[in-house]
């Protein structure tokens, strides 16, 4: 029993370890698509979080907590992933296809121009 | 028994916290994507089995069984929109790259200087 008790408590130090470094990466993440993929994984491991709680407190209520989270993380993904595609912009214009240009001589020309005329098809 | 929760418990801790360094640490989306759904869904599948043996219920069993096959059937989908938005939305893709699959082969290119 000791050693379920730690390897739980392993378990759940590690798990919280992903959240953190998610939870990180949704503060920074340079564009939106990068904090909708670190909430994702947030509401995926909020999951596992409620199963092992449930093992720490012997409590099987708290699968069905992971139940409902893991329904409204997927409905939450799907949305935010929809009004990602819709809106204007999916990035912060200071990485506007920073480096991706390889044989483009001026980079920030065609990020540039690429903004003017999204922004023309938009009017 | 113990001993197999807690093998079930320690890779599933493990393989979460590799999908949060993954988010963390590689330099694209698509890539973070490829940590985060992967390992993420594993480790999660892995926990909530161990605790399925755990309580060793009938009722509970059949939970955790709802639970895995419905984050199984519905990562994918949600990795497959988030993915699609990033590209459409060009959102950067990590400065190495040399190839993009989609970049001249279809009318729905967004990448290209037209």
């Amino acid at each position: 029993m000791m050693a379920l008790e730690t390897a739980l408590r392993v378990a759940m130090i590690l798990t919280v370890v992903g959240l953190v470094c998610a939870c990180i990466r949704l503060i920074i993440g340079p564009s939106r698509s990068d904090r909708v993929v670190s909430l994702d994984l947030i509401t995926v491991l909020l999951v596992a979080i409620a199963a092992q709680l449930a093992m720490l407190y012997k409590v099987a209520a708290y699968l069905d907590l992971g139940l409902a989270i893991a329904l409204v993380g997927f409905l939450a993904t799907v949305a935010f992933a929809r009004y990602i595609e819709t809106a204007e912009h999916g990035y912060t214009t200071a990485d506007t296809r920073a480096g991706t240009g390889t044989t483009d001589g001026v980079i920030t020309e065609t990020g540039s121009l690429q903004e003017k005329t999204n922004a023309e098809n938009l009017k | 028994m113990d001993i197999v929760i807690s093998v079930f418990l320690l890779a599933g801790g493990a393989f979460a916290a590799i999908a949060g360094v993954g988010l963390l640490r590689f330099p694209d989306v698509l890539m973070r994507m490829h940590a985060s759904t992967k390992a993420g869904t594993l480790g999660v599948g892995l926990s909530v089995v161990s605790a399925a043996i755990f309580f060793g219920d009938d009722l509970i069993t059949t939970k955790v069984v709802l639970i895995v096959l419905f984050i199984l059937f519905t990562a994918p989908v949600a990795a497959h929109l988030i993915g699609r938005a990033a590209y459409r939305t060009k959102t950067p893709l990590w400065s190495p790259t040399v190839f993009d699959d989609q970049s001249d082969s279809d009318s729905t290119d967004h990448r290209e200087n037209k």
